[in-house]
């Protein structure tokens, strides 16, 4: 902040953005909850939240979808975070969907979760009456999310519908739906990765552990190096080794990537993401799948 | 100053592929490198296999399936990138007259406007029609880049012509700041580095113009405007008491011990605390999102407008609005719709139809009086109970509204305080 000619510099204005939309999330409806995924976006919204409702404690539940493929850390964290912000958890399991037939199973060595996780998300955005689920989707990462409102309508098919959207103009946002629908908002939509990273450091935000470099048993597939798990099926000449490896983002523990790195601190972290010449996506076999593998599962209703 | 000291630029750019609008954002991504090498890869693969040769730049802002296939962009995209002076974020909007709600959009919270000129063509009725939704959403800097100078054998009298051309067109308009940069984004000519094939022009190029334009001032720091999105009320140890007013700052300064007014009501109080997103401070300015509290108890609500007891908006429950429709349905008469102004809802009618724009000639309709999709019309529109409204002229944030049709849910116009 420049005290002599009152201006914000660019994090604090962000800042203030997303405290300003996580509070009209608040106003406008019934039962907002947090996507909460153990990913430091989520994490970043969840400060904002403190921040924004401060002396009131998160006025949000967080809501994780559970693919039952995790990393132990991510699950270890968020129960810690709940029990510092004493806030209420909601877990959508994916292998409940599974076992009660909603869903089935992917076959074969690629096999993920990811999709699966579309149809839990759905039921359980349903099944608690959530009328809006804030995420923390950032328009930087993926060219389907560089055209989504901060204020996103889903029909009462959990639809996302590109063509359809609401406009929103100035600050005025307008989250009025009919019964079965939902909305989605995306308070840190204005965000870059490297703005992420500079805020957590700035704010000295608690993070997974899985972020920093630390040495990990891993092996290469689909260009980077898949984290062993009980999930790991190896293949004919794959081998597991041990590396100094971080994620830069994380899924499920069977497709998220990790780079080689020697950064255990945010700030390398930081200083290593400003060198980066990859998409932090690159990394995520799900968005590999096809030019349009996002905008597909967008419009069906995942994250 | 470190990194972290800089401020943050939002321009918008309109255009057509046929200006060359989607090269100049690759070119500015690419040359200030902001594109990573797996995006990188994917156009090129992308370009040699439609057999272009080297990279097709506008295959960086590429969005959906539905306008790759077509050809074209159907909405706002918001692109990124940073240099070590300034973040940047653009909205890039199409340019063709249907898509006037989208340029619109993009334009309404932009300190800045790239108007692309095609150096054969000179001024058009496109170029027209992006320099006056600029000028009607009060972008407070208007950049005129004269594109693909390399057709023109990079010369000035091409340049200057055009320049003429839109000096006579735009006296027109109300734009405080207007330069003029001749480019050619499929070269690269004075968008990030300055062109070695036109000497004559002095001034900067684009990107150093865009990290220096002067924004402070764009906000009204004048007319201190508080509307209150929320009150917080912990009731826990510590805090029993308390009632912060919590919201974003709209324009101007607030500090604590400063008398201030509720509006509508009335009641004066004294500012006791302010709390930022750091913590406590003696002193917030827009756009701050902060809560606040007063020295005495008064009845406060999400729609209420805390402002200086010396310096008011108006209270007025009608008011004449330029208004662009945004939707397919047109407009009805005598309909109700609901109204959002900074927090505040009401319930509104549109009363009479004023003048309708020609787009394209500039000239007023005074026929033709039912609003379709992408018209911009000059209308009186009447409120249940008054706005707290300032001229949108003088403050973009209290002079702004948006309607909703009540029988949709969907936004149907948005509008500007005359």
């Amino acid at each position: 902040m420049n005290e002599y000619n009152y201006s914000l510099n660019y994090i604090d204005e962000l800042e203030s953005e997303a405290i300003y939309i996580l509070r009209e999330v608040w106003a406008q409806f019934q039962n907002p909850v947090i996507l909460f995924s153990g990913g430091k976006d989520s994490i970043v919204v969840t400060h904002l939240a403190k921040k924004a409702f401060y002396p009131s404690k998160i006025p949000f539940a967080l809501m994780h979808v559970d693919t039952g493929h995790n990393f132990p850390e991510t699950i270890q964290f968020r129960d810690d975070l709940i029990k510092e912000l004493d806030a209420r958890l909601i877990v959508g399991s994916v292998q409940e969907s599974i076992d009660t037939g909603r869903v089935a199973e992917e076959k074969g060595k690629n096999a993920t979760r990811n999709a699966l996780q579309i149809t839990t998300l759905l039921d359980a955005i349903e099944s608690n009456k959530v009328d809006c689920a804030i995420g923390g989707g950032r328009r930087d990462e993926e060219k389907a999310r560089a055209k989504e409102r901060f204020f996103s309508h889903r029909d009462d098919f959990g639809q996302w519908d590109p063509k359809n959207q609401r406009p929103e103009l100035w600050n005025l946002f307008n989250g009025k739906y009919f019964e079965g629908e939902h909305f989605r908002a995306f308070p840190i939509s204005n965000w870059t990765e490297m703005d992420v990273w500079n805020y957590i450091l700035r704010e000295n935000i608690e993070i997974p552990s899985l972020y920093l470099a630390h040495e990990r048993e891993v092996v290469w597939r689909n260009e980077s190096w898949i984290p062993n798990s009980e999930y790991l099926i190896l293949e004919e000449n794959e081998e597991i080794v041990t590396k100094q490896i971080r994620f830069r983002t994380l899924g499920d523990i069977t497709i998220t990537g990790g780079i080689e790195s020697d950064a255990d601190t945010v700030e390398k972290v930081v200083q290593e993401v400003s060198a980066m010449r990859q998409t932090e996506r690159g990394n995520r076999t799900d968005d590999k799948r096809s030019e349009t593998a996002m905008e597909d599962r967008k419009k069906q209703g995942y994250f | 100053m470190s990194i972290s000291d800089n401020q943050l630029l939002r321009f918008t750019t309109a255009g057509s592929v046929d200006d060359g609008k989607s090269t100049l954002i690759g070119r500015l991504l690419y040359d200030s490198k902001s594109i990573f090498e797996d995006q990188l890869e994917a156009v090129e693969s992308t370009s040699k296999r439609k057999g272009h040769e080297g990279v097709d730049l506008a295959l960086f802002t590429d969005g959906l399936r539905d306008e790759r296939e077509q050809g074209i962009t159907i909405d706002v995209a918001y692109r990124y990138f940073t240099t070590p002076k300034r973040k940047f974020i653009i909205a890039d909007t199409p340019g063709h007259i249907q898509y006037t709600r989208n340029m619109v959009t993009g334009a309404s919270t932009a300190n800045a406007a790239i108007v692309l000129v095609d150096a054969r063509h000179g001024v058009i009725e496109q170029t027209k029609r992006h320099s006056f939704i600029a000028s009607l959403l009060q972008i407070p800097h208007l950049i005129v880049c004269i594109n693909k100078m390399d057709l023109v054998d990079f010369q000035e009298d091409a340049y200057n012509k055009i320049l003429k051309q839109f000096k006579d067109f735009s006296t027109k308009l109300f734009v405080k700041d207007v330069r003029f940069i001749p480019i050619s984004a499929l070269l690269g000519d004075n968008v990030v580095n300055r062109s070695e094939n036109m000497d004559w022009y002095k001034g900067a190029p684009l990107l150093h113009t865009l990290e220096t334009l002067h924004i402070s001032s764009d906000i009204n720091k004048v007319d201190s405007r508080f509307p209150v999105q929320t009150v917080l009320r912990p009731q826990r140890d510590g805090f029993i008491d308390y009632r912060g007013y919590a919201g974003r700052i709209s324009s101007g300064i607030f500090r604590t011990g400063e008398e201030v007014t509720v509006l509508p009501s009335g009641f004066t109080s004294k500012v006791k605390s302010i709390e930022g997103p750091a913590g406590s401070v003696d002193e917030a300015f827009a756009p701050m999102s902060i809560s606040m509290t007063l020295e005495d108890d008064i009845d406060i609500a999400r729609g209420d407008m805390i402002v200086r007891s010396n310096n008011k908006p108006q209270a007025s429950q009608e008011m004449e609005v330029m208004l662009c429709w945004l939707h397919s349905n047109a407009s009805k008469p005598r309909t109700k719709y609901t109204v959002r102004h900074t927090s505040n809802e009401q319930t509104a009618m549109i009363k009479e139809v004023i003048y309708k724009i020609d787009i394209n000639s500039l000239g007023r309709e005074f026929e033709d009086k039912e609003m379709q999709m992408n018209d911009i019309c000059k209308v009186k529109l009447r409120t249940v109970k008054p706005l707290m409204i300032d001229s949108y002229k003088n403050n973009r944030v209290t002079g702004s509204i948006i309607l909703i049709d009540e029988s949709t849910n969907e936004t149907v116009a948005a509008g500007m305080i005359v």
